[in-house]
């Protein structure tokens, strides 16, 4: 799959590589099928027009559905309930929901209202961010459903909504216009029933495809017209497969892009003349125009709808918003599990400590503390059971109700700082960086993979032409081309000249044998060059051969009524007859065209890839050739093979006819036309071979070398021939000299007999290489990477299809490297550390009332009051880690920038591991601990105040509250490194916040509490002067460890700082080698100029 | 994946400081050469803070007196003997001996402690009306389900003031006699029985119905007192300012402690001659024993204290604060160490 506008630069496109919901489905898993897709079996028939066509009056007419999209999810009646139901489905508020329904329904320690506000918070706002964006998508649907269309209705043009068109609805699209559905095209405006489609929202390429319109109905250009049309068009019932497709493509059957690989796509027209006589014509892909991709240098077309809303292929293919779960959602889960454990093991301790201590009888029931008759006659094993349960219900905020909305809330305002960010906007196409979902934002400092395309990816997919060699002599252009402006007349350059018939051959070969258009001067590009022939193809490449022939003298005119026409050497106008035109294919690796020269002689041109032209000739010079294509692959270029052969016209016949007849196949068209393909395509003569420059995109070495830097592995994926590849590999620093290469080849393997045994033996061989670099590593050898000795992997189709057991050709190559743009802007890498530290607060937050329980008799007593339990997670503490996981810049961009390694360290979920996990943890416990005990000795004392009042237990509970509040708050403070205005505002406010919420809700007796528990307990607490005493120097117990541990990183980083910039100043001095890429070689390097 | 190719035309982003990441920060480093010197002062502050705390706990003096009654342990064990668990139990008095050698520096404060009783017992805790001791009419004739099974008396009557926590209000009482010269009389030492509780308790939350014809009996009509009184609780004092719901004792009483081992205020001794401490001389506390502790294994104490600017006699805080405090010194010197070492190594690698 071609996903690369040209002129984005790399590391944009590596973004947008991974943050494409499709693409990283590409990378990640096989793409889901859509549910019903097998169901969809049969063939569909749709009368062009609406207009029944007599003959099939019998038929009954099939119901379609209508051109809306739905990519929304929910609608206002839906929304609630269908919401709710998936937010309850995430683990944790399931919990809450089990632990709220256990507070209403069992006497518990708190109230519902505890578990339940925060509960009810966290999906409100969870609810409010995905309506806001479901919102967005009704939005955009109803920008695609409401746009403006044009639809032919008794012969006049009719404005309608996009969504009201039906299967069967003439369709006007006019230039730079989206389609609005699936259409066959038609007639365009142009006389050979051409138009120029770009698929660039499909898929990313942005480059013009050519659609086709049937012969039979390209004269009907006018509404009038259009209506008089009388056809019925048989085609498969939709299928999903736009993309299935092409992510096969892209992994396993890669192949370059000669012409263009449409999505599957077959069917037939039946075309009803006067007569009523049918005329039945083929359709295929080249004749479907999908939704969504916009229509180009064309003035309009008139099409048929054949697919319409949910049945195009673009909505069959989408797969909505995939419920992927990243990887630090998945080990946030694992804590999650892990800390249910904890509390399942509190809760169970506490219980049977409880009927332990209440054993004593005046411990159960003390005279003053009697149970009521109720309370005596239930069961125990109830009364334990309700019990552990109210244990589970006091602990419960160890798992914070918070941490989920928090981490969502910090992914989706983070998205907004990439979508924000300047430095990955692109001024050529005017767009920034494209979230698509907020979901995998993380993800993106935890890639350890990346696959990349070669051509337009590593390269700028701007081909031009090189050399050539007929009948193995060399051929080399003198001029450069300036602008286009081409020397048409300029000496040919030969270093041994070939027979004068040959070198016209093979330069006649080139002019024929494409798919290029002329693009006729109607300005739609401003008529600045309308002088000159500007080329249209889907494949770069052919544009380039075409160009090249022109240097030589050869130029391509275009094509007229099924004629075209060359101008030679000697001017001269030459007129070829288009007989048939083998299109490209992923398969045969290569085109073909026959044509009928005013002679009345009938030629075959071939041109392809050499292993897929080789086998096919007869020639003996094929060794010539062959030493010319290795040698101009290994300096990078692309090469194609061109052959030729002379049909006898019975041949051709018998050809036509089994071309016609499989064309027109509805089932198994693919199979019944490579056949007769692979029928046609032999015994060709070898004319000679090209070689095409594509040059590295602007950075692209320096991208690779930093993704490499930063341990990320990358293969490249490439339809190239293997040295080509090779040599693109080194040019874009992807091999550095000092790689060792592993070869996986059929050369490697070809040298001995039994090709099974010797891939086995060198997959072993490989294999132990690798692994006694790395004794630990039982992988296999993709993980090729270490500081001494680097690995590249070299694969190719056929030895891949050797190990996998299935085909072609692919090159691949791995590599450990770093993303360091992508590491820099994200800042959902840093969030990483959120989730342990966020979970540690609460297991200090909950420590205490644990150990409480040891001192009131195992009765639930909650440590804390209610509104604290309550706020605690959803406003003392989540605003601070909120704006700390959004702005927290623990290194600055410049370093990040400079020093990809530094990814290094954050990847593989470095801070959910189990390390820093461990650590939070204990130093919650000793957080917990102080805490409770501290303000335990503080209490063993008659009184804390100067006039010698006492005070209760919930005056306890707030001192062990406001040192916790402080000391979370101010822990995260230190963490602190990047203090803006809004860590001030959060961290302060917080604080602020709390304490005023403390004097509010003491001072004020409330009319729906049923225990004024807190009336001026905080004032009072602040009264004393022991209690501000403690809580300072518990607040400093508790912040101790943290404080030394920054303390003596600091002065670690400091010396590892100076020694780095030691190590730095002598690094420049032996400047590192500057590979120039070989790729951006002049000409002027080559001396042997005519 | 959006539907359209316009919808995907982002313009140019802003480019504001806040959009680009790159807002004017702060970027405080917690550098050897800040620390260090932190950590001295707040060390040297820290031990200075502790020895001041520790030597006014040393400053506070307290005298403690376990009048449970164990066997063998004084006159008060008569008065144990006699409780065997029954509550409420029969009436009792015992007496505590103790002379001062020197002035007891007032002012001093009388506290009772009890132990291994649980006041913050769940169930105990909830089981009290805060709308009844509001004053609330409605609540005082329909206590909440939560002072059950001290909701309602066993002929129905609404009890007032309701729950667990009012009835096991402690009842024992003491009178504090004073021997100025060896063989003379005792004198009465006042008892200031007011001001124990907090203001806002007093003053706020707990308040009595309205009289009803100028009689809080009146007002109280209708309700039973909890099954361990023996007076009702608008008697609980003669004073009108100090009794019903507004009695101190009570409200000081329903100020659950945290801990089952608690001090409760007592009196404040300040009046009179007694208003700089105690003068030397023997002294006699007459207990009324009226409260069962044995019955679940609880004692208790008698405390006589000063009380200084840090509240009573606590040296765990003086003691904290000198730990803390030398550990960030000995911290201090330690870094010092690891700095002045690391340094030396940068130098050596410099070189």
């Amino acid at each position: 799959m071609e996903v690369t506008p040209l002129h984005r630069s790399p590391p944009a496109r590596l973004l947008e590589l991974l943050t494409h919901p499709q693409i990283s489905e590409a990378v990640c898993a096989p793409p889901s099928q859509c549910a019903g897709e097998e169901k969809r079996v049969g063939t569909r028939t749709v009368f062009v027009g609406n207009h029944s066509v007599s003959g099939t009056e019998a038929y009954v007419a099939q119901r379609f559905c209508d051109n809306r999209i739905v990519s929304s999810k929910y609608t206002l009646w839906n929304f609630l309930p269908k919401n709710l139901f998936e937010q309850f489905r995430r683990i944790a508020n399931f919990y809450f929901l089990i632990i709220f329904l256990v507070q209403v329904t069992v006497d518990t320690p708190t109230s519902p209202v505890t578990s339940g506000l925060p509960l009810f918070f966290v999906i409100t706002v969870t609810a409010i961010k995905q309506g806001y964006e479901d919102w967005l998508r009704h939005r955009a649907d109803n920008e695609v459903n409401k746009s403006t269309v044009y639809i032919i209705e008794n012969a006049k043009r009719v404005r309608k909504e996009s969504e009201k068109i039906k299967v069967g609805d003439v369709v006007e699209v006019q230039a730079d216009e989206t389609f609005p559905c699936d259409l066959i095209l038609l007639s365009s405006c142009t006389t050979d029933g051409t138009c120029y489609v770009t698929t660039a929202s499909l898929d990313g390429e942005s480059n013009c495809k050519i659609h086709y319109a049937v012969r039979d109905t390209i004269a009907l250009c006018t509404a009038e017209s259009i209506d008089t049309l009388r056809a019925a068009i048989e085609c498969e019932q939709p299928q999903p497969d736009l993309y299935k497709k092409m992510n096969q493509i892209s992994l396993v059957h890669y192949q370059p892009r000669i012409n263009h690989c449409g999505p599957r796509f077959v069917g037939r027209i039946n075309i009803y003349s006067n007569s009523l006589e049918a005329v039945a014509r083929s359709l295929g892909p080249e004749n479907l125009l999908l939704k969504g991709a916009t229509l180009k240098n064309t003035e309009k077309i008139y099409g048929v709808a054949v697919y319409t809303g949910m049945e195009t292929k673009m909505a069959l293919n989408y797969q909505g918003k995939s419920q992927k779960r990243s990887a630090v959602e998945k080990s946030i889960n694992a804590f999650l599990i892990v800390y249910l454990f904890i509390l399942l093991t509190k809760a169970a301790v506490c219980t049977t400590l409880k009927y332990v201590w209440q054993s004593t009888p005046y411990n159960d029931e003390p005279w003053y503390n009697q149970k009521t008759q109720k309370e005596r006659e239930t069961l125990k094993v109830l009364k334990m059971f309700t019990d552990f349960l109210s244990f589970m219900v006091l602990f419960n905020f160890i798992i914070p109700v918070s941490m989920y909305v928090t981490v969502e809330m910090q992914k989706f305002l983070g998205s907004f700082f990439i979508s924000w960010d300047k430095d990955f906007y692109d001024e050529e196409i005017n767009e920034g960086a494209l979230v698509n979902t907020s979901d995998l934002n993380e993800e993106l400092g935890q890639v350890d993979y990346v696959f990349t395309d070669k051509t337009g990816t590593l390269t700028e997919n701007s081909m031009e032409f090189i050399e050539c060699c007929i009948d193995g002599h060399k051929y080399k252009g003198v001029t450069q081309e300036v602008d286009g402006l081409s020397q048409t007349d300029g000496p040919l350059t030969y270093f041994d000249k070939a027979d004068k018939n040959r070198e016209e051959l093979f330069l006649r070969a080139l002019c024929l044998c494409h798919t290029v258009e002329i693009k006729t001067n109607d300005a739609v590009d401003g008529a600045t060059e309308s002088a000159e022939l500007t080329y249209i193809s889907s494949s770069p490449d052919e544009i380039a051969l075409v160009k090249g022939a022109k240097k030589y003298g050869f130029t391509f005119l275009g094509n007229r009524n099924g004629h075209m026409r060359v101008e030679n050497q000697r001017k001269e106008i030459e007129e070829y007859e288009l007989l048939h035109t083998l299109n490209f294919d992923a398969v045969r690796r290569r085109m073909s065209v026959i044509v009928k020269t005013q002679e009345g002689d009938i030629l075959l041109f071939c041109k392809g890839a050499d292993s897929a032209v080789f086998p096919r000739v007869q020639n003996h010079e094929i060794e010539l050739t062959k030493v010319h294509v290795e040698r101009n692959a290994m300096d990078g270029y692309r090469t194609l093979c061109v052959a030729f052969k002379e049909i006898a016209p019975d041949d051709y016949e018998r050809i036509n006819r089994q071309l016609i007849e499989a064309k027109m196949a509805l089932q198994d068209r693919e199979e019944k036309m490579e056949k007769v393909f692979d029928d046609i395509e032999t015994n060709m003569n070898l004319i000679g071979a090209t070689a095409v420059e594509d040059k590295l995109q602007d950075q692209a070495a320096e991208t690779i070398e930093a993704l490499h830097a930063a341990g990320l592995k990358v293969w490249v994926l490439t339809g190239d021939k293997m040295e080509t590849a090779k040599s693109t590999c080194y040019a874009c620093r992807l091999f550095q000299t000092n790689t060792e290469l592993l070869e996986l080849t059929t050369k490697t393997i070809e040298e001995s007999e039994r090709k099974e045994d010797r891939l086995h033996e060198l997959l072993i061989e490989y294999r132990k290489k690798l692994l006694h670099e790395f004794p630990k590593s039982t992988r296999s050898l993709k993980k090729a990477w270490t500081e001494h000795q680097e690995y590249g992997l070299i694969i190719d189709g056929s030895t891949l299809s050797l190990i996998l057991n299935s085909s072609q050709d692919s090159s691949s190559n791995n590599y450990k490297s770093i993303f360091l743009q992508i590491c820099m802007k994200c800042t959902a890498v840093l969030c990483c550390r959120m989730a342990p530290l966020q979970k540690a607060q609460n297991l200090c937050f909950i420590l205490p009332q644990f150990l409480y329980q040891f001192f009131c008799g195992f009765s639930q007593q909650p440590l804390y009051d209610a509104a604290y339990l309550t706020m605690y997670n959803i406003c003392f503490t989540s605003l601070p880690i909120l704006a700390y996981s959004l702005l927290e810049q623990h290194i600055n961009i410049d370093t990040l920038t400079s020093d990809p390694r530094l990814y290094m360290k954050i990847s593989g979920n470095a801070m959910l591991q189990l390390g820093p996990f461990l650590y939070w943890t204990f130093l919650a416990a000793f957080e917990g601990t102080v805490f409770f005990f501290g303000t335990y000795f503080l209490f063993q004392t008659a009184s804390l105040e100067e006039n010698g009042k006492v005070y209760g237990n919930w005056t306890f509970g707030t001192i062990v509250f406001t040192v916790l509040v402080f000391t979370v708050t101010l822990k995260l403070a230190l963490d602190t490194r990047f203090w803006t205005w809004i860590n001030h505002f959060v961290i302060w406010g917080s604080l602020a916040f709390y304490v005023f919420f403390s004097f509010f809700w003491g001072g004020i007796i409330w009319p729906f509490l049923k225990q004024q528990r807190m009336y001026f307990v905080f004032a009072q607490m602040l009264s004393s002067v022991s209690t501000w005493l403690a809580i300072i120097l518990l607040i400093f117990i508790s912040l101790f460890p943290e404080i030394l541990l920054i303390v003596l990183k600091n002065v670690r980083r400091r010396s590892a700082r100076r020694n780095l910039s030691c190590r730095r100043a002598s690094d420049s001095l032996s400047a590192r080698p500057s590979v120039r890429p070989l790729l951006l070689r002049t000409f002027s390097d080559e001396s042997n100029v005519l | 994946m959006t539907w359209s190719a316009t919808a995907r035309g982002a313009h140019q982003p802003d480019n504001t400081a806040f959009t680009q990441q790159r807002l004017p920060a702060w970027q405080p480093l917690l550098s050897a050469s800040i620390a260090l010197p932190l950590f001295f002062c707040a060390g040297l502050a820290f031990i200075g803070l502790g020895l001041g705390l520790y030597y006014s706990s040393n400053g506070i003096k307290e005298l403690e007196y376990d009048y449970t009654g164990d066997s063998g342990t004084g006159n008060c064990s008569v008065c144990a003997a006699a409780d065997q668990g029954r509550a409420p139990p029969p009436p009792c008095s015992c007496a505590w001996n103790f002379s001062l050698p020197e002035l007891f520096q007032g002012p001093v404060y009388l506290y009772y402690e009890l132990t291994n009783f649980y006041q913050n017992n769940r169930r105990y805790g909830v089981s009290r009306d805060d709308e009844q001791l509001s004053g609330l009419p409605s609540a005082l004739r329909h206590p909440v389900n939560e002072c059950a099974p001290y909701q309602l008396s066993a002929a129905g009557l609404p009890i007032a003031p309701c729950g667990a926590i009012a009835n096991s209000l402690f009842n024992d009482s003491f009178s504090l006699w004073h021997q100025r010269l060896p063989g003379g009389l005792y004198v009465e030492v006042p008892l200031d029985r007011s001001g124990i509780a907090w203001w806002t308790d007093y003053h706020v939350k707990f308040r009595n119905p309205p009289l009803v014809n100028g009689s809080l009996a009146l007002a109280f009509q209708g309700t039973a007192p909890p099954p361990n009184w023996r007076r009702p609780v608008y008697e609980l004092s003669p004073d009108p300012n100090n009794t019903g719901f507004i009695n101190q004792d009570f409200v000081v009483w329903m100020r659950t402690a945290a801990l089952p081992t608690f001090r409760k205020l007592y009196a404040r001794i300040r009046q009179g001659n007694y208003s700089a401490g105690l003068p030397r001389g023997a002294y006699r506390v007459n207990i009324t024993y009226n409260y069962p502790v044995r019955a679940f294994g609880g004692h208790k104490l008698l405390i006589f204290s000063s009380i200084s600017w840090m509240g009573g006699k606590n040296p765990f805080l003086g003691i904290a604060y000198l730990v803390v405090g030398s550990l960030c010194i000995l911290t201090g010197f330690v870094m010092l160490i690891v700095y002045i070492r690391y340094q030396d190594q940068d130098d050596d690698d410099e070189e």
